[in-house]
């Protein structure tokens, strides 16, 4: 048994450091005052300046400007679609075309983005020689590209919060009389609420760091931070990128573990009330 | 009382249809319509117009309407090598991460789900960490990684290990690094919540009915674990069959990759008919993929 303990941890250990050996060495190469990034600048670093550099470079700021409106549009649309399905999965066991919707919700996680994005461009530029919408393409047309994939997620987030609902709250307020409308907003989705905002998180983190499906949607003038920071890696690497992951990689930890302490911290609350 | 029943079933079948409705609706006109579109024009050729590619339905002066299937796209994937070179190349690269990330991901798996419960949280913290960072930037990281004077060459030139840098970056090496790094959450988490639900009782009884260690997970944890190990390959797989962004980054301009292809002939070569045909064929092979995958997961949910 110890043996293979032994293995198991030993696994662990090269796993994550495989996960985060990579992520290390783009904070730490952020600091290096050396234009050639990987090659440490002894005498000038640490430094900030690849990080003001960042801050003052408008090609940047501007896309991402663009990504940061298209993140909350996407988001915001996509919990709403995305709960409704989950919603009408996990409580309506029984409908006509629930196989097929399934499948539809389920299949823009796995599809390959090139087909997701040449397929929702062509449809974008049929719809417009027939019917004149969408006028060419920009923000709008990545708004709705996104959706499509991201609610597939967000409905993944909330099926699986509702499987483990404790129905008889929903069914004590049918009881006191309240119609399903209001026991939806008033008890569901007040108790769901975590895994919905779970579910606007992950929408807004695939709209952000999308770049294949924007490509694709994207008019000209609408480029996402993704997809300039595609053309300057494609280059070669370049130090301001470093700074950019270093300021990504801050700010997705405090968000994740922010969120675990305050769900544990809901948990405790509960158990101590219960007790 | 039962006229009142009967009305309550009546409002719940309608808004029943109202919630579905909405995302039923998105779906088909924006992720099910599409392909349509597409498979149409796969049966295009290309032209110099807007958009760039010849109509399939013609009327002709004698109120005649003429559809034209163009062929030639398809029957080129079979002429050319370059498409029959790359579609196999994409097998078998996502065929082989699959099965590196297995490799690395199960172990990692069964070890969060074996671990105590506060362990297990930040354990898998960490798994998720990763997977809400941006994948562009942490393949940029192996960039960074693999150059001629990147990190895993200077270190190994300042140990002795070697003198020249190794060529690590533009290789099939590096791309098969980075799809097991990408997906690596993928495969890790559908694992750990299979294994999580797995009574550890019947390895345990295995183990007092004179299995040794490993002959009990051969034969007891591993095929509990069938349904975890099917679902994670397929988010693997199919995704990785049409991935752009690694090969590119990582393999270098030759990889062979049909994803890359696809994006190439869309956008450099303004072929859109060929770039269609491209995403029919990955279709034909990925969609029973997914079929399995759903049913694996339509399984998981009704039980």
């Amino acid at each position: 048994m110890s043996r293979r303990s032994a293995f198991v941890i030993t696994c662990l250990a090269f796993g994550y450091a495989f996960l985060y050996v990579p992520i290390a060495s783009m904070v730490v190469y952020s600091f290096n005052a050396s234009q050639l990034v990987t090659v440490w600048d002894h005498a000038h670093s640490p430094t900030l300046k690849w990080f003001g550099a960042l801050l003052h470079d408008q090609e940047i700021l501007g896309a991402a400007w663009i990504s940061l409106k298209v993140a909350v549009a996407n988001a915001t649309g996509s919990v709403i679609l995305g709960t409704l399905a989950g919603y009408g999965l996990a409580r309506f066991p029984r409908f006509r075309g629930r196989f097929a919707f399934t499948a539809m919700t389920t299949a823009p996680l796995v599809m390959p983005e090139v087909i997701t994005g040449l397929s929702l461009l062509l449809l974008f530029v049929t719809l417009e020689q027939t019917i004149g919408w969408p006028a060419g393409r920009g923000i709008g047309t990545m708004i709705i590209g996104h959706m499509t994939f991201s609610m597939a997620y967000v409905t993944v987030v909330v099926q699986s919060r509702l499987a483990t609902f404790d129905r008889s709250v929903e069914e004590a307020a049918m009881d006191l009389g309240a119609r399903p409308v209001k026991v939806f907003f008033v008890i569901t989705l007040p108790i769901i609420f975590p895994a919905v905002l779970a579910g606007w998180l992950l929408a807004f983190t695939l709209s952000w760091d999308d770049l294949v499906i924007s490509s694709f949607t994207a008019g000209p003038g609408s480029n996402t931070l993704p997809m300039v920071v595609f053309s300057m890696v494609r280059l070669g690497v370049n130090p301001e990128i470093n700074a950019l992951a270093t300021l990504t990689i801050t700010a997705v930890t405090i968000l994740a573990v922010g969120a675990t302490w305050l769900t544990a911290r809901a948990r405790r609350h509960a158990a101590s009330a219960a007790a | 009382m039962r006229r009142l029943l009967r009305r309550l079933e009546g409002t719940r079948v309608s808004s029943r249809g109202l919630v579905v409705a909405l995302p039923y609706l998105w779906l088909i006109a924006f992720f099910v319509a599409p392909f349509l579109i597409v498979l149409k024009i796969s049966f295009s050729h290309a032209a110099l117009a807007i958009p760039p590619y010849k109509p399939l339905v013609v009327w002709t002066s004698r109120s005649v309407l003429e559809i034209r299937l163009d062929l030639r796209n398809y029957l080129a994937m079979f002429a050319h090598r370059l498409y029959g070179d790359a579609f196999l190349n994409s097998l078998k690269v996502a065929f082989l991460s699959t099965v590196f990330s297995l490799a690395i991901g199960y172990p990692m798996a069964y070890g969060i789900a074996r671990a105590g419960a506060r362990a297990r949280n930040i354990l898998l913290l960490l798994v998720v960490l990763p997977f809400w960072t941006s994948q562009l930037l942490r393949i940029y990281a192996w960039v960074g990684l693999f150059k001629a004077n990147g990190l895993i060459n200077e270190t190994l030139i300042s140990l002795g290990v070697i003198h020249q840098p190794l060529t690590l970056l533009f290789t099939p090496f590096a791309m098969y690094v980075g799809i097991v790094y990408s997906y690596l959450p993928y495969v890790i988490l559908p694992l750990y919540a299979n294994l999580e639900k797995l009574d550890w009782q019947l390895v345990e009884a295995a183990q007092d009915l004179g299995c040794r260690p490993w002959q009990a997970f051969y034969k007891v944890t591993l095929p509990l674990s069938r349904n975890g190990i099917v679902a994670a390959s397929m988010l693997v797989f199919i995704p990785a069959t049409g991935e752009f962004v690694i090969p590119t980054l990582l393999g270098g301009p030759n990889s062979l990759m049909m994803g890359r292809i696809l994006w190439d002939e869309f956008f450099s070569n303004r072929d859109w008919p060929v770039a269609s045909a491209i995403a029919i064929v990955m279709l034909l092979v990925l969609v029973p993929c997914m079929m399995a995958y759903l049913r694996i997961q339509s399984r998981g949910s009704d039980s």
